[in-house]
């Protein structure tokens, strides 16, 4: 594979490397301002999270396809790799979450503060 | 045996599948996946079990950019610099992995050395630094006080920015406490060491300073900040105080609830702890690739395979990255 083009790999790693940099300053800055429209409003969670979960996301799949290198892989085994995965996280973090959220809605109101 | 197998393993290596490649990928790289992804699972479960108990106290949980604010040498806050650097050294260290594996592919032993032995200074740093963020963290930096309903009561000064015991705290701990050791030359049994300062110093010292206010746990929903009590209602919870706290560990933690500190120890230290073997299992391979095994086997597939785990530690970071310290 790496033998057929040679010196575009490492060329394709440090464009990665640069853009994972990027996405990291961007989250740190954000993280850092705060900026109140991003922060005070948002469905079901701050704008501000959105966008620290999806950038998020976005380097998971970077380092996955390209560092790697499951973009390399037979596609049936990405699929049972990726797949598998990523649907038992869904299900686990939705169960999981609504649990919390029931916990808080019925535990809340017991606590005097 | 022979009726168990679908392919004879006759005058083949057994090890390693005997050659068979389903999905053409190597019987030790296929494994390595499958075991990331069960790696990955204990991971999910782990954050998804931070993300309910952070659920279920939505309305006190402890704001992380108030509580890492510190980098090494320098005084003042700073939130996020750190972690972000600390990110950093982990993502560069995956790079020089990568670019090991690709030199692999090259057939390359001098630069698989080189990449490789940055990938692991690299992770030192990353452990090195974590192990720091642990100190200050169970050191602390401003330090509470603990009420008898286990809320954890902090102070602020008229400006609203919080302010150490230290800053404020006058006399002495007024019940002549100390921390016996083996040198006074007493019979002793071994017991809790004395805090600095006692409940009772902290309350007459906040009676007899007008300008301290008390910080509640309590989230204010529409700032996103802290709920600030009055001088009186402060008073009231004060008068409930049964404990100093400095710092954090897994019983008490200065910074709000004690199992956010639970959490912080349990999922860094996990993570910690696979970037330590990560570590281990990159060094075992530096010697075997300057030794020369590798260009006997004729490839650097292990290369890569240990390649597929340190990634997949960077990985798990980048999710611990974000739901510990920026959401």
């Amino acid at each position: 594979m790496a033998h057929a083009h040679d010196n575009s790999n490492v060329k394709r790693i440090w464009m990665v490397f640069g853009l994972l940099s990027v996405v990291t300053i961007v989250e740190v800055a954000l993280g850092i301002v705060k900026p109140d429209f991003l922060h005070l409003n948002g469905i079901g969670t701050s704008w501000l999270n959105w966008i620290f979960i999806i950038l998020t996301l976005v380097k998971a799949y970077y380092i996955t396809w390209t560092f790697m290198h499951m973009e390399g892989e037979k596609t049936w085994f990405r699929r049972a790799v990726v797949w598998t995965a990523v649907f038992l996280i869904i299900y686990l973090v939705t169960l999981l979450l609504i649990e919390g959220g029931y916990l808080f809605e019925t535990l809340a109101p017991l606590v005097r503060w | 045996m022979e009726a168990n197998i679908a392919v004879s393993s006759e005058k083949k290596p057994t090890w390693g599948g005997g050659g068979v490649r389903p999905f053409g990928a190597s019987y030790g790289k296929m494994m390595m996946w499958f075991f990331i992804v069960s790696d990955a699972l204990t991971f999910s479960g782990f954050l998804a079990a931070y993300g309910l108990t952070r659920f279920k106290f939505i309305d006190s949980w402890p704001i992380a950019d108030e509580v890492f604010t510190h980098i090494p040498f320098i005084h003042g806050e700073f939130p996020m610099y750190y972690v972000a650097f600390m990110t950093f050294i982990l993502i560069f260290s995956s790079v020089t992995m990568v670019l090991a594996v690709d030199a692999g592919h090259k057939m390359n032993k001098k630069k698989v050395t080189w990449y490789l032995f940055a990938t692991i200074i690299g992770g030192l740093i990353f452990v090195g630094s974590q192990a720091w963020e642990w100190k200050t963290f169970i050191k602390g930096s401003y330090g509470a006080v603990k009420t008898t309903d286990g809320k954890i009561l902090q102070f602020v000064n008229e400006s609203g920015k919080q302010i150490a015991l230290s800053d404020f705290v006058v006399g002495d701990r007024g019940d002549d406490k100390v921390t016996q050791t083996r040198k006074n030359g007493l019979w002793f049994e071994s017991g809790e060491s004395v805090g600095q300062y006692s409940v009772a110093q902290v309350i007459s010292s906040y009676n007899a300073n007008p300008s301290i206010q008390i910080r509640s746990e309590k989230i204010d929903l529409d700032t996103k900040q802290k709920i600030i009590l009055s001088r009186e209602k402060g008073a009231a919870e004060l008068a409930k105080a049964k404990l100093v706290v400095e710092g954090a560990n897994l019983e008490v933690n200065e910074y709000g609830n004690t199992i956010f500190a639970d959490f912080f120890f349990f999922i860094t230290g996990f993570h910690g702890f696979h970037v330590f073997s990560g570590i281990v299992i990159n060094i075992i391979i530096f010697f075997n690739v300057i030794l020369g095994t590798y260009e006997r086997r004729g490839h650097y597939e292990m290369v890569e395979k240990v390649g597929l785990y340190w990634h997949f530690v960077d990985l798990v970071w980048v999710f611990v990255f974000t739901f510990f310290y920026l959401v």
